[in-house]
């Protein structure tokens, strides 16, 4: 009995022996004030010790950044004008979200497997309880993805992982310029047939560094020298204007 | 040149910071507003958060404005007097604003109340301001002199105070009175209130054009310091690094625009001024008529109620 068993675990063990083994080409960014984005490589390869499955391969990659509740609203007319009527609050919507695949999305992943892994955009976006808000809360989900698609937040890129043999895989995201700072989740998920055979998590650490760094924490930890820095900077700077034009205008 | 800024989280090209303050800055020193009125919108079409964009003015507005009082203090157009009985009601109107903005919040719907108040009294304001000084270029062009109200029910108050530079002898009431209303406005709509007080005080008080402007400028500076002061220490919305590269731009702007209002007429400058109040107006109650290309707008972080 137990050593049926234990030849069952052994055949059941091929399939989970594929692995990734990954390298990014770097796993911090940092903000500095003149962060225009960044192009992060992510690479790597499928570590197995059986020969490669009949099946073919395929490989999607996932980076988000931290989380945020979100709410949004919708315009209607009325009595003429154009007013915001409905909103929804979603409990957590990524700030930064792209997902690259080997092949088409609905290909490369079953629908069951998207929804237990929260692969694609829509199913990156939390919304328990925004139903009760208003009745069609997909619309709303649509137009959040809509709006920070065109924003380059969110993006979605179909065949845009190369894998070479079964085995090599690799990747470009590019970050736009307006991150927020914070972990950004990289998973990596090997499937086959639409379903996930092995996957692979890592973090990429983005956040602001040297002045960039100090002003933000001197904002939170000493507001009020903050503001009165801010107007002492101000108060200044309209002093210096005005001297100088007046020792421009004697010359 | 992209600037990466800390607290909007945005990132900026500099150089239009620096145009936008120029231009803005050039406007405060002609009219003696503080131009956050036109700044604000202008930083929300270039995508930085609203709540930041509102603080982050009141700064850059303290800013332009010392610039342009320093200037006018030489000149002697500044009646330090006014200024302070008008700041005195300002700051009772403005806690009393931000008591009726919290209020009006807590009903929803106080982006669409803060822009029909933009709607109407730029209206409002604009188009008297406009009528009226088309009829005093007339006048002059037939050669007529200006009249003057010398006598109105707001010389019949209590309390009378004499005011040197504007060459006035009225009650404290109705500057009070301007100023308690200004401030309330100015805490609802997130700007100085340059462009309410400066026709409030040509056409309620009777003052000059030429004092007009110092003075509003001079009141505007501790309006709008305090403004910063609680947005700094409540929201942490003040972003410092976009309020250099506004004022930079504004403070020579500012400059500028104080020697091309002395060299203009009284008349001509409130037509101008009028005529851009009524263009934001119309830019507002155009997007609120219109239909928008995107129906859906997103408020990030929660408690958006």
């Amino acid at each position: 009995m137990l050593r049926l068993a234990l030849l069952l675990c052994l055949a059941a063990l091929p399939l989970r022996a594929e692995e990734v083994v990954l390298g990014l080409s770097k796993d911090r960014v940092a903000i500095t004030a003149t962060f225009e984005g960044s192009d992060i490589l992510i690479f790597g390869a499928v570590k197995r010790e059986t020969p490669i499955s009949e099946v073919p391969l395929d490989v999607v990659i996932t980076v988000a950044g931290p989380s945020r509740p979100v709410t949004v609203r919708r315009k209607e007319r009325r009595f003429g004008i154009w007013v915001n009527t409905d909103m929804v609050d979603l409990d957590a919507a990524p700030t930064f979200y792209a997902v690259a695949t080997s092949g088409p999305l609905e290909q490369v992943l079953t629908a069951t497997e998207d929804l237990r892994h929260r692969v694609s955009i829509p199913r990156a976006i939390r919304s328990v309880g925004a139903a009760s808000m208003a009745e069609d809360v997909e619309s709303f989900t649509d137009a959040l993805v809509r709006i920070r698609e065109r924003k380059d937040a969110y993006q979605l890129l179909e065949n845009a992982v190369a894998l070479d043999e079964q085995t090599l895989f690799r990747t470009a995201i590019s970050l736009p310029a307006n991150l927020t700072e914070g972990a950004y989740k990289t998973r990596i998920f090997l499937t086959r047939e639409g379903r996930v055979v092995s996957q692979f998590e890592t973090v990429i650490d983005v956040r602001k560094v040297g002045l960039e760094r100090w002003l933000f924490t001197l904002s939170r930890q000493q507001p009020l020298v903050y503001g009165l820095m801010s107007l002492a900077i101000a108060i200044a700077a309209g002093w210096g204007a005005s001297a100088a034009f007046r020792v421009l205008r004697r010359n | 040149m992209q600037i990466y800024l800390p607290i909007a989280e945005v990132s900026v090209n500099a150089f239009l910071l620096l145009g936008l303050g120029g231009i803005v800055g050039v406007l405060s020193g002609m009219f003696g507003v503080g131009g956050g009125f036109l700044m604000t919108p202008l930083l929300f079409f270039i995508g930085i958060p609203p709540a930041v964009a509102v603080a982050t003015e009141a700064n850059q507005i303290v800013a332009s404005s010392f610039s342009g009082v320093l200037a006018h203090l030489r000149r002697k157009t500044v009646d330090l007097r006014m200024g302070t009985v008008l700041l005195i009601g300002g700051l009772i109107g403005a806690a009393l604003g931000v008591v009726l903005f919290n209020y009006l919040k807590s009903l929803g719907q106080v982006d669409l109340l803060v822009k029909l108040c933009y709607v109407v009294f730029l209206g409002v304001i604009g188009g008297m301001m406009f009528i009226e000084s088309l009829r005093a270029i007339r006048n002059t062009r037939r050669g007529a002199a200006p009249k003057r109200k010398k006598h109105g029910w707001v010389h019949g108050l209590p309390f009378k105070m004499r005011f040197r530079t504007s060459g006035l002898y009225i009650s404290v009431i109705p500057p009070l009175l301007v100023g308690v209303a200004v401030g309330v406005l100015a805490a609802i709509m997130g700007v100085g209130g340059g462009f309410i007080m400066v026709p409030a005080m040509i056409y309620l008080l009777g003052m000059p054009t030429k004092v007009v402007v110092g003075t509003s400028l001079f009141q505007i500076i501790f309006v709008t310091a305090f403004t910063t002061l609680l947005h700094a220490t409540t929201n942490f919305t003040v972003d410092v690094a976009l309020a250099v590269l506004l004022l930079v731009g504004g403070v020579i702007g500012a400059q500028f625009g104080t020697m091309i209002g002395t060299r203009m007429k009284a008349e001509q400058l409130r037509i101008l001024l009028a005529v851009m109040v009524l263009a934001v107006c119309g830019k507002l109650a155009f997007d609120l008529l219109v239909m928008p290309s995107e129906l859906y707008s997103i408020a990030s972080g929660a408690g958006g109620h």
